[in-house]
């Protein structure tokens, strides 16, 4: 397990502020996507992230635009989960098809706060701060396959497989 | 126990009676992409695969940066209209036509009781002619090109029920902001909205579309209004092969009931930088602003640019402000041409954008500089989300956004009722 620092934002983190419309359309390769993450919430963020870090949030994480670059630019700056009381529904599919890990937490979100260490023991389901334990919810039993498959586009080439 | 619209056309999918929190493979009938297929192509293509599951049920509207913008706008543009080609993809929509979501329900697409699936978040407009559409990302959009199947949780069903008839100067956006300003932008998170109670027949398709786009701001999954004889004449000379219309049970169970009574309803204003952050506009009338965007795909049909221009007939756009007229489809704007609309707009001084999303999404044709306030009629005022970071968004009605055009403040526009 890797250890990280805690970024702690509120409630309805979109998806333009995590990766801005003006980039959407463009092609960008994964790392000038994490240098642009977050731009608009927190200028901050992208300069300073450290692989294993964790943005801890609200509810309705990730509402608004369905574009996938905002999961696939935190999944590129070393962003090891995203844990919030809530995801937007779109934002949560797109995170379990690229691999981004997304926890949802009740607590957590509250206790948490901003430097905190981190940690995310995934077979025993933890948050771990010091001593501090948080659970999270297993995900969805429609979605361990695309996660055990490593994302949906291998998930998919599976099942393409299968057919043949 | 019967069945909402959302179990029963999802039912109609699994082969088997399914209710909500219920997981199904579903095929879909119809997908929508727009200038995001470039992005698609390139995942699809990583699958191995040499042809598309199924082309004909692919629909791609080049709407976001059109005319491309800059050359790498062009690039995805090419790689998009060189794939359909070889795909031999029938209903590709080129930058002439306008907003994807306009132009796929003009060319009738969106029909009563299909399943439509959309790379983009306000594909949940469609839920106004009585389907279930919802939107999705770029690689599941590419795993359904390769499949023609995607995993689908049937929603809970929140139903909002309409009463009453709108004051003068109120209209379809005053509602569904009123109605997100209450309960929130996760309100409806997973879930599908039915639009319904005695008033909602009493919607034009072009308002049922407001409500539908921008149900995705309460987190919706899908909106829906259950078809009427109004959606079945729009369909008469416009459907593109068979539907059937879906309509939820009279005890179908929903997870909560909510009753608007629309004729207490006043102008209302979502300021920044949620969309649920909504006031009454006398609440904010006053506030001077630097441009006024009127059209998208969630008010840019006839009837928002004829309220508009009622308003700005025979009168001036305030000198302080730069007022831009973004029709949401050729089939729009010529209509506009014909009822004498675009000279209205020319004369008061408005500048016209071609139909297409404009600067809705912040990526060209009017940009906010820092410190700048735009009001507008688009359906997100994110931070940041039509320029610079520290610009502000307001949205609100055709009418509210033509008054505040002629104050150069924002207005009620109740005033010019």
């Amino acid at each position: 397990m890797s250890q990280g620092r805690v970024w702690k934002y509120g409630d309805n983190i979109n998806t333009d502020v995590i990766y801005s419309g003006k980039y959407t359309y463009q092609q960008l390769k994964p790392e000038e996507m994490a240098a642009k993450a977050l731009e608009d919430l927190d200028p901050s963020f992208a300069k300073n992230v450290k692989p294993g870090d964790v943005i801890v949030a609200g509810k309705n994480f990730g509402c608004g635009s369905s574009r996938e670059q905002a999961a696939a630019c935190l999944r590129a700056a070393g962003v090891r989960a995203v844990v919030a009381k809530s995801f937007s529904r779109i934002y949560f599919r797109n995170a379990i098809n690229l691999g981004l890990a997304v926890l949802q937490s009740l607590d957590a979100p509250d206790a948490l706060q901003i430097g905190d260490p981190i940690e995310i023991d995934f077979p025993n389901g933890r948050i771990l701060s010091g001593e501090r334990t948080f659970a999270f919810f297993p995900l969805p039993e429609a979605v361990l396959g695309i996660v055990e498959a490593g994302g949906l586009l291998e998930w998919t080439k599976k099942k393409l497989d299968a057919r043949r | 126990m019967g069945l909402t619209f959302s179990e029963k056309v999802l039912s109609r999918k699994a082969g088997r009676i399914v209710g909500a929190g219920e997981v199904i493979t579903a095929v879909p009938d119809r997908y929508l992409s727009h200038d995001n297929s470039s992005a698609i192509i390139g995942e699809f293509k990583k699958l191995g695969l040499a042809r598309v599951a199924a082309p004909q049920k692919i629909v791609i509207v080049l709407d976001h940066i059109v005319p491309a913008a800059d050359e790498k706008y062009a690039r995805n543009h090419k790689t998009i209209r060189e794939f359909v080609a070889e795909q031999g993809i029938p209903n590709f929509f080129d930058i002439e036509n306008g907003v994807c979501h306009q132009v796929f329900s003009e060319a009738s697409f969106a029909l009563p009781g299909t399943v439509i699936m959309g790379s983009d978040s306000h594909t949940t407009t469609y839920g106004a002619f009585g389907a279930f559409a919802a939107g999705i990302g770029r690689t599941e959009m590419a795993s359904i090109w390769a499949t023609d199947e995607i995993w689908l949780r049937v929603p809970e069903t929140l139903r909002i029920e309409l009463h009453g008839a709108f004051a003068p100067g109120v209209s379809a956006k005053d509602a569904i902001l009123k109605i997100i300003g209450d309960n929130g932008a996760d309100r409806a998170n997973y879930e599908a909205v039915e639009f319904a109670g005695p008033a909602a027949g009493g919607f034009s398709l072009a308002s049922r579309m407001v409500l539908c786009n921008m149900a995705a701001e309460m987190g919706a999954k899908n909106g829906y209004f259950a078809p009427d004889a109004k959606t079945l004449e729009w369909l008469k000379t416009r459907a593109r092969g068979p539907y059937e219309v879906l309509v939820s049970d009279p005890d179908a169970r929903y997870e909560a009931v909510l009753t608007y009574d629309l004729s207490a309803l006043e102008p209302q204003i979502a300021c920044p930088h949620t969309v649920d952050n909504v006031k009454p506009v006398s609440a904010v009338a006053g506030k001077v602003f630097h441009q006024a965007l009127i059209g998208t795909c969630t008010n840019g049909r006839l009837e928002d640019l004829e309220a508009a221009a009622r308003i700005l007939a025979g009168r001036k756009v305030h000198p302080g402000v730069r007022a831009l007229i973004l029709p949401a489809s050729r089939e729009v704007y010529l209509e506009a041409v014909e009822k004498g609309l675009i000279a209205t707009f020319l004369k008061a001084g408005c500048v016209l954008l071609n139909p297409g999303c404009g600067p809705c999404l912040g990526a060209h044709e009017g940009l906010l500089a820092p410190g700048e306030v735009v009001v507008g009629t688009s359906n997100r005022n994110f931070r940041g989300r039509m320029g610079a970071r520290d610009s502000e968004i307001y949205l609100a009605s055709p009418a509210t956004v033509a008054a505040s055009a002629v104050e150069g403040r924002i207005a009620d526009p109740r005033a010019y009722a």
